[in-house]
């Protein structure tokens, strides 16, 4: 399956940006293949508003079926929410790890934006 | 004529310059709050309020049945206050700023006006001053429209003047906005300085005509009268850093009743502004 991490940089080796809207690159990584799609997420990084909103419609338009990300805000909680991306929130470390977390289950996925919004 | 008074830097004397200015005016006069964030001016005028009227700004409401989910509404959005995500529409009220783009944009008119409430505004009185206020609802981002339905109430034969918020962002723009005469308050310290220039370069891209007020007159240095000068912004009126002021204004009382020689220096800080905007006329 497809999902998607927010990241540092391009590779495996990157680490995993904690910010969700204004993260650097969004990586779309098969969890079978390791295969990496790489979204650079710059438009939404200088967005001038509604990052979390667009970014999350960007993952889910391309078919991932979860996100792993730091830090989640209510906005694009809905917005994932609504396209049945599930979330998991406070994921640290490489994506490599952030990838095997999630093959061996060891994420947990929340119910609930995990930072407040703001303006 | 309209006077909207404004600051850069917040607690340089906005409101003491608008309220001891309305009170020491013999004509008839309205004074506007649109600090509606944090209003002060009713501490001071004291106004027995006779009519509230609750504001709302309108949103989009979106009929799923009529929507084919084509995306042009959220594509039109500048604020990202709609999302369609595969056959769903996501609507995020608290961002949209009412443009009305994506009612004008749905091919399908699936989209209708429903609102969200911003607050309230109050109109009163306290003696010969007309007064009114906005209170924005707490929780709510967005004062423009509200400020903006303060202003509504701005009678144009009589003199109106504004308390505006601090800063430069879209609340002061929405205060400053067509008026006649923008009145900076500021004080002579590299803060009032650095956030006075930021004020006046906001005020000249609204190309309304502008003075100062220099508040606490004798503290700090000389550098706002250096570039006041530089700017060729005319001084129109000079506080010291007086204790007595200090007092009457922590007692929510007037500087001009505690102290009636100032009623004078602000009945010439009027008719000063007015030879200005009239010379700006013609």
């Amino acid at each position: 399956m497809k999902i998607a991490i927010t990241s540092k940089g391009t590779d495996l080796d990157s680490e995993v940006d904690p910010r969700f809207g204004r993260a650097a690159y969004i990586l779309i990584v098969d969890t079978t293949s390791l295969a990496i799609e790489v979204l650079d997420n710059s438009e939404n990084v200088n967005a001038f508003k509604g990052a979390g909103i667009q970014t999350a419609t960007m993952v889910s338009n391309k078919g991932a079926e979860a996100l792993l990300t730091g830090f989640c805000g209510p906005n694009a909680f809905k917005t994932l929410n609504a396209a049945g991306v599930k979330v998991g929130n406070d994921v640290t470390g490489n994506i490599r790890e952030a990838v095997n977390a999630f093959n061996e289950g060891k994420v947990s996925f929340s119910d609930a934006a995990n930072v407040d919004g703001h303006w | 004529m309209i006077i909207s008074i404004a600051s850069g830097k917040g607690g340089t004397g906005k409101t003491t310059i608008a309220t001891n200015l309305a009170i020491s005016l013999e004509s008839d006069i309205q004074i506007l709050d649109c600090d509606v964030e944090e209003p002060n001016v009713h501490l001071f005028i004291k106004p027995k309020i006779d009519k509230t009227e609750t504001a709302y700004t309108p949103i989009p409401e979106i009929d799923e049945e009529k929507c084919t989910f084509c995306k042009k509404c959220a594509e039109i959005c500048r604020f990202k206050a709609i999302a369609v995500i595969s056959k769903t529409v996501l609507t995020f009220p608290e961002l949209c700023h009412s443009c009305g783009g994506c009612m004008a944009v749905c091919p399908e008119d699936a989209i209708t006006e429903t609102n969200r409430e911003l607050g309230v505004v109050e109109e009163g009185r306290s003696g010969k001053i007309k007064f009114v206020h906005g209170l924005l609802r707490i929780g709510e981002a967005m004062s423009p429209p509200l400020i903006k339905k303060v202003k509504n109430y701005i009678k144009p034969d009589i003199i109106n003047i504004i308390d505006a918020p601090p800063g430069t962002s879209c609340p002061v723009i929405a205060a400053m906005n067509n008026t006649d005469f923008v009145l900076m308050v500021t004080e002579p310290t590299p803060f009032g300085l650095h956030d006075l220039i930021l004020g006046v370069e906001a005020v000249k891209l609204l190309n309304i005509p502008c003075g100062l007020v220099i508040n606490r007159s004798d503290i700090g240095n000389k550098d706002v009268y250096d570039y006041a000068e530089k700017e060729e912004l005319p001084i129109l009126l000079e506080i010291p850093f007086d204790r007595k002021i200090a007092e009457a204004y922590s007692r929510g009382k007037m500087i001009v009743d505690e102290m009636p020689e100032w009623k004078e220096k602000f009945i010439g800080l009027y008719n000063n502004i007015e030879n200005l905007v009239k010379k700006g006329k013609n």
